[in-house]
């Protein structure tokens, strides 16, 4: 790294026939980075000629305290990893638990987890689409993203108690029993955001900056964008309908019906459009999940796994003892390994988690859409503006808490 | 060696078919299939899955540290197939150094930079061996085992 720093700004003498080029350092404090990402871009006039993103600024070794906390210790940490999906992450740990446990949760707890991540989806596409278009100068739908945003925490905060840090997934089911008439916030929810989407759409398709900012900007090939390990609305904008809830479904998701949006268009428009369809796509399943919500209990009747209820606690003692249990040893989960895949806003997040039969995973590792994504950025950028790699890193929609962990 | 109850996994027998001596062990446990590699045949492993397998994308590469194991390190790679819509994962136990898989998967770069930075498994043939997470500077490897949760570098509140 630091012989980047040192460079000279110019190249003073260049080789024979070549260009002058100039060394640029992108962030890690640019705001279009969204993040501590540097970008350190070699420039021929306005061209990149060379670009290397250089990730880390945000490492927490949340993989290395995985390693030290208990089974049920480790959700917390899972809600910082990509701190715009934090439901997302929970949700993929807990059915990476469940699945060395060998334990079944009950479908109202499995349709509230589809209800929480398909809102998380929206959560997190408003926030990209709010701040991918500030970065191209429409300033004002920043402003109406947040507005919408700002319902759907409060929906969060009303079932977890938090409005970012949810830990709200737990192995076993759902943290609490969602709280008397959860459904009358998110129905008004439901009712009111397809015409916001209508609202957003009025701003930008028609926006003549808009399309000439996005239209034919960061093409990359299907077979290279697979080889570097892009997923997500990014894969999908390229034609190929990589989902991850359609191709191995988790979470009762084959009981809903929906599409997967996909484009042919493969630029920074066609995976604008991609998003905006997938937030319709979401509302349809938040509303299947509504409508077809089963009775019954929200936790996995399992007494090894599951805390139990404050009332039982304070009658039986078997209860007493199991919660001692839990909290002071942690989950016994069985010798195994497993790699979990959820479709997380972003693309595809997968868990591996080790276990050696103890109370403390042996190894949990994260494969974040995020870090997948950010590695293709040179094969986007390079060869094109400057001002194109703005609207490109937009549209690759990454949180760096995501990508370093 | 196959195991006789993978003989008709269609993955793990075609493999066996191509490299009999690749393979050191199989299992297939949550419906998900591990192959065990032998470090020095993963290239061909890797090669064969992509080319004549259809497994476009790898998804990820990391490890394991088994100490105090030996060989310490698992070095874990997991592969997709997106026209079959099938997954495998493949190990090697290694003890400090196997061949990079950029070769074969231009994804397999940054992963191998991290688990070089986090473990120190050295990847002969990268084409940047450098760290990727922790500063340039950095003594160690944070994600091995013997390395404490809290660094070696802990003072807070004991300095003095």
């Amino acid at each position: 790294m630091s012989e980047t720093i040192t460079e000279p700004l110019l190249h003073q003498e260049p080789e024979a026939g070549a260009t002058r080029r100039m060394t640029l350092n992108m962030g890690p404090q640019h705001p279009s980075t969204h993040g501590v990402l540097r970008v350190v871009l070699e420039l021929d006039g306005e061209f990149i000629e060379k670009a290397t993103p250089e990730i880390g600024y945000l490492h927490t070794g949340i993989e290395k305290q995985c390693e030290a906390l208990n089974w049920q210790q480790v959700i917390t940490l899972t809600d910082r990893v990509d701190y715009l999906a934090n439901l997302s992450n929970n949700l993929c740990y807990s059915l990476a638990v469940e699945k060395l446990l060998g334990l079944e949760v009950p479908p109202k707890a499995q349709f509230l987890r589809v209800l929480l991540a398909e809102l998380t989806r929206i959560n997190s596409h408003l926030v990209w689409l709010g701040t991918h278009a500030l970065d191209l100068g429409a300033m004002t739908m920043f402003f109406l993203t947040f507005r919408e945003r700002e319902d759907l925490l409060r929906i969060f905060e009303m079932f977890s108690g938090q409005r970012l840090m949810t830990s709200y997934i737990r192995p076993g089911g759902l943290a609490l029993d969602p709280p008397r008439g959860w459904e009358k916030p998110v129905r008004a929810f439901l009712a009111d955001f397809p015409s916001k989407i209508d609202e957003y759409e009025s701003l930008l398709n028609a926006n003549p900056i808009w399309l000439r900012r996005t239209q034919g900007i960061g093409i990359l090939p299907v077979d290279e964008m697979l080889e570097i390990g892009i997923t997500g609305p990014l894969i999908r904008a390229a034609g190929i309908p990589l989902d991850a809830r359609k191709m191995t479904p988790y979470s009762s998701y084959e009981k809903f019906d929906f599409n997967v949006p996909t484009e042919t268009g493969n630029d920074v428009f066609a995976r604008y459009t991609v998003r905006m369809a997938e937030m319709r796509e979401s509302l349809k399943i938040v509303k299947q999940a509504l409508e077809g919500m089963p009775e019954g209990p929200t936790r996995a009747e399992a007494h090894r796994v599951v805390l139990p209820e404050r009332e039982k606690m304070k009658t039986q003692m078997e209860a007493l003892i199991y919660h001692f249990k839990i909290v002071t040893e942690g989950i016994a989960v069985p010798e195994g390994e497993v790699f979990q895949v959820v479709e997380s806003p972003r693309g595809e997040l997968g868990y591996y988690v080790v276990s050696d039969g103890s109370g403390k995973p042996l190894r949990v590792h994260m494969r974040t859409p995020s870090f997948g994504n950010l590695q293709g950025l040179p094969n986007l950028v390079e060869k094109r503006q400057i001002s194109d790699s703005i609207a490109i890193m937009g549209s690759l929609d990454f949180v760096l808490g995501d990508c370093d962990r | 060696m196959l195991p006789e109850q993978l003989q008709e996994n269609e993955l793990a027998a075609a493999l066996a078919a191509h490299y009999p001596a690749a393979i050191t062990g199989a299992v297939v446990a949550h419906g998900e299939l591990t192959l065990h590699i032998e470090p020095d045949d993963i290239l061909a492993v890797l090669e064969f899955f992509k080319r004549q397998q259809q497994f476009e994308r790898l998804s990820t590469v990391t490890a394991v540290d088994r100490y105090p194991l030996e060989p310490r390190f698992e070095i874990v790679y997991h592969l997709q197939s997106v026209a079959r819509n099938l997954r495998v994962r493949l190990k090697a136990s290694v003890a400090g150094e196997i061949s990079s898989a950029t070769a074969v998967y231009a994804a397999a770069n940054w992963y191998e930079r991290e688990v070089f930075d986090l473990f120190g498994v050295v990847f002969s043939g990268h084409p940047n061996p450098k760290r990727i997470m922790m500063p340039d500077d950095w003594e160690g490897h944070p994600l091995r085992r013997d390395f404490p949760t809290h660094g070696f570098k802990y003072t807070y509140g004991e300095q003095q």
